[in-house]
């Protein structure tokens, strides 16, 4: 029934989906097994895209000619770019989406992907022969071969759903688990984990008064996250609504913890500290009066809302009966309860750079098998997974993105060296090349690698080359248009910055604080021509390049000097009991690891830098 | 960033064991050596000569003189680590050694690691493998040694303040992260002035550390103090007194003393090393002659000298001249009349009025109670004398420039008002080399901080 695959996909999430598109745009056949076909690309939690670090990482996989980033474009019905004060490096780009356009895009691109095939059923095992996987075995007992697979399994594996003192097996609320798989992987020697994530009630949007909330609409010149020409921004958009807690809620919802899964013990899995349940943020921060609530729609034209920042495992009654104490939410009927769900994890620390397994070659994980929580973080690993499959099912060698080039490439080092107790999510502050990873230069950084994987179009490609060439054009102009006091003082005093002694060039006018990248057309006519049809995301990617170049050069210094270890490589069968002077911690860590470089074993818990200097002696030049 | 291992450094350390020799030899690696070390060499031009020569030359901080030093220069690749290197050999004081090494820090050179030198004379091809394994050992060992001597530094008041610091930066760098990462949460995020109030606090707590290295290294080894003066005055009897133990030969035949005789003193909580020292006089005898010559060498390097005047036999013009010219070579000193149970009327009148001169009995133990009390005081150390924290390890020292370096480009970037990602740039980097003196820090510090401090996440 089946030829051979170069790859199988199993899992249609944003992680599946990403791998399959991935391994099938670069020339892999490639099949992509769901439990469920209506719910390709469905976003479990909230209907959104994007924010702090996670928008990085989705301009990131649109660089690299992956599909989130279209996909969000197409189905947004709200564009912010957060933290636009706070720096470009912070500047993140975030979509309230549509959630049934979201899942039926995805589907749409999916189906008119070349080399792609799609199969419903459940994979109960995979096939492995000689510690290398085979092929998938299916529930109906159909033996689909494969050069290589990735598991993209998400909440799904053992999933347990908790309402209350209520459980019942399922991946999501009306969706039955996966089972079978983690117990084989557990026979294979794999170390499995549980994990713990939950999700806020849906509640009817004509029940809600919105006039007691506050307003949150969207950017008033809306962007999008596509580098692409491809999409275009928003011309009509929806709001968010802002409201909060209150200490009526609070003790409403006290009644039910003696019922909550969360605090009688049952929900044995490690949840995320960035994203606790309301129980939770009143139960650890007592003396906050009230939480915030942000109240989001679902779509273009459902009345279904989330009620963002409720998320809970309380039994429905109460849940119930605490949210009508929200401002806004007195005569609110309910779509969904809140729910807990736990699920298996592999432990990441498994896995190589290539998220291939350590254990069975051709194997690759993804997503929240992995420990990770998030679309995004999802996404990213699927299309990594997805390219590296392919490259072995194509025989080439494998794509790595190290720390210093990719927010993807932070996550996957973190992920297999330091591994997670919690669910992992991205934020800004694990990178510490952040300056250099930003969501104006994802393109420059990566559309490239893309393009020669075979993945990012030559079209792609083109507008790529394009932006960099406007920019250093910019650039030159910005360093060669000088002005004179007399056309700049008036304005630079309006800016309330000091005027000028004498000619000065415009990249030294823009490197003040005060000024920015649109003052300049007012000052020089030169300039004003120069940039005349310039586009807008250009112009800022220049201004930024050139007002902290300081910061962005001193950053760049710090990548070089880390770049000896991190281009040291280890081989795989390096022998560390032949090392004397380890520390006894640091060579078990290692044996078990296997790190590739000695970057990367810097990184493990444990290794000291005299362990690494041992290392360096041994591995010689 | 956990870990520096660039062979683009410079690296510098003390390559004869710590304590007093004759001579000091301090030894640079690295691309850089030779020009470094001729930023702060007078004499020939290091750049310019051929490898493997030795020239003599003063090392000077600015317009000080620090010592004159013989400077040995290996071109690469005909040198131990197949790298550029330079050998300065000074006199053999701690403390002397640790001032040029610091100096050379400041221009840009780094501390060697334990066994950093044979690690790059390997990675550079200078061994086979089984000499790496051994060399592996002496890493091993090294480090631990080297971790065990620091933990030792750091008892008492410098691990506390470093960990208070550090506790206060994390919190700093916590804050201006919850501002980034989570600026779109419902928490109240830090006033920008009471960052800068911070930081300035942090910068002045750190300056005295810095300040303090060279207080701490005068502590650890002691404040060099010279016992000069005539032959026959009483300086061995005067160290013995101050001892209270007869550690110098004493007698009544000018010239006995022939060699130094060290030892320590510790006054007021400040560890004081004497070097008792042959009789300045000019002399045929030619072992004395070689001690009266070292002795003026090891004059030039003390922190202090007590310059004794036999108040019987000498005659007080003379007395005052040599003051005199004393006081011309800027090295602090303490002008002590001894015998003056012996003395003239005259003569004690004379000092007495002048009232900086120690007026002492060294035989009879008279007065030397204000003689120590002027020591003291002469050295300007009360203030470190108890409790307060000293930086005496050069690693520490160095770790602690960069923290300060980091932490003003935060007041520059606080000064025009940058974006938190660049504050954070700053931070995070100071933070990453008090790291390098408390052990480990990482992001996943400032994420904890900031869950267990505020209620974050939809």
């Amino acid at each position: 029934m089946f030829a051979e695959y170069d790859v199988i996909v199993v899992g249609a999430g944003h992680a599946g989906c990403e791998a399959a598109h991935a391994a099938a745009t670069m020339g892999s056949t490639t099949l992509l097994i769901t439990m469920n076909m209506n719910t390709i690309a469905h976003m479990s939690c909230n209907p959104a895209m994007g924010g702090v670090a996670k928008g990085q990482i989705v301009r990131e996989i649109d660089a690299l000619g992956g599909m989130s980033g279209i996909i969000t474009d197409k189905s947004m019905i709200q564009f912010r770019m957060l933290n636009r004060s706070k720096g470009p490096a912070m500047w993140s780009p975030r979509t309230q989406n549509d959630r049934m356009r979201f899942a039926e895009e995805w589907r749409l691109a999916l189906e008119q992907t070349p080399n792609l095939d799609f199969w419903q059923e459940m994979v109960s095992e995979i096939m492995v022969e000689n510690d290398t996987v085979i092929g998938v075995r299916t529930q109906l007992g159909i033996e689909i071969k494969a050069k290589t697979v990735v598991l993209t399994n998400g909440t799904f594996l053992n999933g347990l759903i908790h309402i209350g003192e209520k459980q019942f097996g399922g991946g999501r609320a009306g969706e039955r688990a996966a089972t079978g798989i983690t117990a084989q992987l557990e026979s294979l020697g794999f170390e499995t984990g549980r994990m713990k994530t939950g999700t806020p009630p849906r509640v009817d949007g004509r029940s809600l008064d919105w006039s007691k909330m506050t307003e949150q609409p969207g950017d008033e010149n809306p962007g999008k996250f596509s580098y692409s020409s491809e999409t275009t921004p928003l011309t009509e958009q929806r709001s968010c609504y802002i409201t909060y807690t209150n200490t009526t809620v609070h003790e409403i919802l006290e009644t039910g913890f003696d019922r909550s899964p969360m605090f009688n013990g049952r929900i044995q899995g490690l949840g995320p500290r960035y994203c606790p349940s309301i129980e939770d943020k009143i139960n650890r921060f007592a003396e906050r009066e009230r939480h915030q609530i942000f109240v989001e729609p679902e779509g273009w034209n459902t009345v279904e809302i989330y009620v963002n920042g409720f998320s809970t495992s309380l039994p429905e009654d109460v849940q119930y009966k605490a949210m009508t104490q929200i401002p806004g939410f007195e005569k609110a009927r309910m779509f969904r309860p809140g729910y807990a769900i736990e699920y298996d994890f592999f432990p990441p620390t498994q896995l190589q750079s290539t998220l291939e397994t350590m254990g069975i070659t051709n194997l690759y994980f993804a997503g929240q098998i992995n420990g990770t929580t998030g679309y995004e973080e999802a996404g990213c690993q699927g299309l990594m997974a997805g390219i590296n499959a392919s490259l072995r099912a194509q025989e080439k060698d494998p794509f790595i993105l190290t720390r210093s080039e990719a927010y993807i490439g932070v996550l996957i080092d973190d992920l297999i060296n330091k591994g997670t107790e919690e669910p992992y999510r991205m934020f800004t502050s694990r990178a510490e090349f952040r300056i250099l990873l930003r969501q104006d230069n994802a393109d420059l950084r990566l559309t490239e690698k893309g393009h020669t994987l075979g993945l990012a179009s030559n079209q792609r490609f083109l507008e790529m080359s394009t932006k960099a060439n406007a920019l250093d054009n910019l650039r030159k102009n910005l360093e060669t248009i000088s002005v004179t006091p007399a056309s700049a003082d008036p304005h630079l005093e309006a800016a309330g910055t000091n005027t000028l002694r004498e000619k000065t060039t415009l990249a030294k006018l823009i490197k003040r604080p005060q000024i920015n990248i649109g003052h300049l057309s007012a000052m020089s006519t030169d300039w004003q021509k120069a940039t005349e049809d310039t586009n807008q995301d250009i112009l800022e990617a220049a201004e930024i390049a050139i007002k902290y170049e300081d910061y962005i050069a001193r950053e760049q210094e710090l990548v070089n000097k880390i770049q000896g270890l991190e281009n040291h490589r280890i081989r795989q069968d390096f022998d560390y009991l032949r090392v004397k002077g380890l520390s006894s911690e640091a060579r078990e860590k290692l044996i078990k690891q296997r790190p590739e470089t000695l970057g990367q074993a810097s990184r493990i818990s444990g290794i000291s830098p005299a362990d690494i200097s041992i290392l360096l002696v041994y591995l010689g030049k | 960033m956990a870990f520096r291992t660039d062979l683009e450094d410079t690296i510098v350390a003390l390559a004869t064991p710590q304590g007093v020799g004759a001579i000091a030899l301090i030894r640079l690696s690295g691309p850089k050596a030779i020009g470094l070390t001729n930023q702060v060499f007078h004499g020939k031009d290091l750049t310019q000569v051929k490898s493997h020569t030795v020239h003599f030359g003063t090392i000077r901080d600015g317009e000080r003189i620090l010592d004159e030093v013989l400077v040995s220069v290996f071109r690469e690749p005909r040198s131990f680590t197949k790298e550029n290197i330079t050998e300065i050999s000074c006199h053999g004081s701690p403390y002397l050694a640790q001032q040029i090494i610091k100096l050379l820090i400041r221009q840009g050179a780094r501390p060697a690691r334990a066994g950093e030198f044979t690690q790059r004379a390997f990675l550079h091809g200078q061994f086979d493998l089984a000499q790496a394994e051994a060399i592996a050992d002496i890493i091993s060992a090294d480090s631990e040694a080297a971790h065990r001597a620091a933990m030792q530094q750091m008892r008492g008041g410098f691990s506390a303040e470093i960990k208070r610091l550090r506790e206060k930066l994390v919190h700093f760098a916590s804050m201006v992260e919850l501002e980034l990462d989570f600026g779109e949460e419902d928490v109240e995020f830090a006033d920008r002035d009471d960052l800068r109030q911070l930081v300035e606090e942090l910068q002045k707590v750190i300056q005295a550390l810095i300040d303090s290295f060279d207080v701490g290294n005068v502590i650890k080894n002691g404040v060099p103090t010279v016992i000069a003066g005539k032959p026959n005055a009483g300086k061995s009897t005067l160290l013995n007194a101050l001892l209270q133990e007869e550690k110098a030969i004493v007698s009544d035949i000018a010239g006995t003393t022939r060699d130094f005789i060290e030892d320590e003193l510790i006054l007021g909580g400040v560890s004081f090393r004497f070097i008792d020292t042959a009789g300045l006089r000019e002399t045929t005898d030619t072992v004395e002659a070689m001690g009266v010559e070292r002795t003026q060498a090891k004059m030039k390097e003390a922190s202090l000298i007590l310059y004794l005047f036999d108040l019987k036999a000498e005659p007080l013009t003379e007395i005052l001249q040599e003051v005199n010219r004393l006081e011309n070579q800027g090295i602090p000193f303490i002008p002590i009349g001894n015998k003056i149970d012996q003395a003239s009327e005259e003569v004690r009148e004379a000092l007495e009025k002048r009232g900086d001169f120690a007026l002492i009995s060294a035989k009879a133990g008279e007065h030397l109670e204000v003689l120590k009390e002027l020591v003291l005081a002469k050295t300007q150390l009360d203030s470190f004398r108890t409790g307060d924290t000293l930086v005496t390890n050069v690693r520490h020292y160095d770790s602690l420039l960069r923290t300060r370096d980091s932490l003003g480009k935060v007041l520059e970037g606080l000064a025009v008002s940058v974006t938190g990602d660049f504050l954070a740039m700053d931070i995070r980097q100071a933070l990453h080399y008090l790291g390098e003196i408390t052990g480990e820090i990482t992001t996943d510090d400032l994420l904890a901080n900031i869950f267990s401090k505020f209620c974050i996440g939809k």
